[in-house]
């Protein structure tokens, strides 16, 4: 097990494309990972430059970007990448 | 409560880019080609082929510049034309929902199906119990003949296998009003006489079929003209947007809004008159009062419930108050623009002279991209007048008995208030309604909200569910109450 950080975009633009989802990402982390997940609001991480703004919203885990993030997506990667 | 989804996205994702070619002096040039940029030769599709869905996001770009798509509509002018025209447009015209004709799946009449889970058993009571005969067994399994079937379910409750379905049709399902049908081609239609507007079947339909005829290039012109263009917020925008309403009123000053100002102080003088009014109402020896405030509410009763007119309240709604407002103490020259998460106050919009265009939350959260201002990232500026906690709780179904009730609370002698809530109108709280009008029950103060949970919970909102509601609750928490009676004001929301 590993720990990992997660920051998820809170620009505008993230969030008009779903991070408003994301939100409670927390409460999702299934119980055993929980102590393995430090979940961060990020200010605009500046993923969505050269209007690329279909691929948002966009989080981080550790240095990983995922783009087009929905809570299943995250968990997904989050739980590969805790369990390495 | 959670419907954000890739309808949704897409329709996001198609104004953004309608956005950049205008704010790009482009928008009439460039946009017959915003349909191929989104299904480019050899891309993914979502219906049969690239040139499907190129029919459809051209009628998207239609609706987006507040045309309508009907059976009238010249497949062969260039969505160039539209746009010109949309951009000398000074006249916006009604209905304001439609059905994007291509985008229409044509979902098969609302029926039962036997699934393939059918064993084809012994006893077939589906069979025996089918009042129209309508089932057969063919190949040893059950199979219901369409052209019999009266769609009576019977058969769904007989089966011990569970093998029968029903497949709803999402948007006739989901209209409480029943305004929207098919035609001969199996496309939805919606009938306007009947529509209350409340965005139902748009939030409903899974190919996102249903839109609405946008105004978002009329404010745009506005204030590209120079005139002054004052955005009236409704308080559900708390939680649609990373950070405060002094930043989201900072995000709407650096759009070209002259001023910004809160819909929940309209909402504050509602209350005050409801107040007023349940008092005279109460002594006069009326059963009841219900709330105004939402447009899909009154126009249900107009439309369907006309027993209950004599007892909705004559308060003028929050926009129409604050409108008023701008047009009287701020400037009578200026065009004011409703910000928030309803269709059905577009529809009130078009009869109200002081209200010019609305916009939902869904467009201005794509306005503020497309321009790259990040809204958590601005100074706040103050937004006045303040809304009180009262008017702003107008977002949350509750909301309006809460200001109510509390305002009375203040008075000696003010009637007893006996709160009633219908949270969401379907077929099933009108149904109730009805009963209301016949009967006088079940409290003496009634407040109607046609979206379940109340505004907040629009079919324009951008960020659905919990968070922004808790976000909301805080900001509510932190705002300042009405503290003397009701008596001064109200008569600023009389119509």
């Amino acid at each position: 097990m590993k720990k990992v950080t997660v920051r998820v975009c809170s620009g505008t633009t993230c969030f008009v494309m779903g991070a408003s989802n994301l939100q409670m990402l927390h409460e999702y982390v299934p119980e055993e990972l929980r102590d393995w997940v430090d979940i961060q609001g990020a200010h605009c991480l500046e993923l969505c430059r050269d209007r690329n703004y279909g691929a948002a919203p966009y989080i981080t885990i550790d240095d990983e970007i995922v783009a087009e993030a929905d809570l299943s997506l995250i968990l997904e990667r989050i739980e590969q990448r805790v369990r390495g | 409560m959670n419907y954000h989804n890739y309808a949704t996205r897409l329709r996001i994702d198609l104004c953004i880019r309608m956005l950049h070619a205008y704010f790009d002096g482009k928008l009439i040039e460039k946009i017959d080609r915003i349909p191929l940029d989104m299904r480019p030769r050899g891309g993914e599709h979502a219906r049969c082929c690239i040139y499907r869905d190129r029919a459809i996001i051209r009628q998207r770009c239609i609706s987006v510049l507040g045309f309508g798509t009907g059976p009238e509509e010249d497949e062969l002018t260039p969505l160039a034309d539209y746009a010109r025209r949309a951009l000398e447009r000074t006249l916006i015209e009604g209905p304001v929902l439609h059905v994007i004709e291509e985008g229409c799946s044509s979902c098969i009449r609302s029926r039962y199906e036997v699934t393939n889970a059918c064993r084809g058993c012994l006893a077939r009571p589906c069979m025996l119990n089918c009042p129209r005969r309508a089932i057969r067994i063919v190949q040893g399994h059950a199979d219901i003949d369409p052209a019999l079937c009266v769609n009576c379910g019977k058969c769904l409750g007989e089966c011990p296998f569970h093998a029968i379905i029903r497949i709803p049709i999402p948007c006739e399902e989901a209209c409480p009003v029943d305004a929207i049908t098919k035609d001969e081609q199996g496309r939805a239609v919606i009938h306007f006489e009947k529509c209350i507007f409340c965005g139902k079947c748009m939030k409903a339909c899974p190919f996102g079929a249903i839109m609405e005829k946008s105004q978002l290039f009329d404010v745009l012109e506005q204030i590209r003209r120079g005139c002054r263009v004052v955005a009236m917020v409704a308080p559900s925008i708390i939680g649609q947007f990373p950070g405060s309403l002094g930043q989201i009123a900072a995000g709407l000053e650096k759009l070209g809004f002259c001023a910004v100002v809160e819909v929940a102080h309209g909402a504050d003088m509602t209350a005050r008159h409801e107040a007023a009014e349940f008092t005279e109402r109460m002594a006069r020896g009326d059963a009841c009062m219900t709330s105004s405030c939402c447009p899909a509410y009154t126009d249900l009763v107009k439309k369907h419930v006309a027993g209950l007119a004599p007892f909705v309240s004559s308060a003028a709604t929050p926009m129409h108050a604050m409108g008023a407002w701008v047009k009287q103490q701020f400037d009578p020259q200026a065009r004011t623009v409703f910000i928030g998460p309803c269709f059905a106050k577009r529809h009130e919009a078009l009869f109200d002279s002081c209200v010019d265009y609305v916009m939902t939350f869904e467009e201005l959260g794509a306005l503020l991209v497309a321009r790259e201002i990040d809204v958590a990232a601005l100074d706040a500026v103050d937004v006045e007048p303040a809304g009180r906690r009262e008017g702003r709780g107008f977002a949350v179904s509750g909301g309006v008995t809460r200001a109510v009730a509390g305002l009375l609370a203040d008075g000696a002698g003010a009637p007893l208030v006996v709160p009633a809530l219908v949270d969401g109108l379907s077929k099933k709280t009108i149904a109730l309604l009805k009963t209301v009008a016949r009967e006088r029950q079940p409290g003496n103060f009634i407040e109607v909200m046609a979206c379940e949970g109340g505004c907040v919970s629009g079919p324009g909102v951008v960020a659905p569910g919990a968070a922004a509601v808790r976000q909301l609750e805080k900001f509510l928490e932190n705002s300042q109450a009405i503290r003397n009676g009701c008596a001064d004001q109200h008569s600023h929301a009389q119509r």
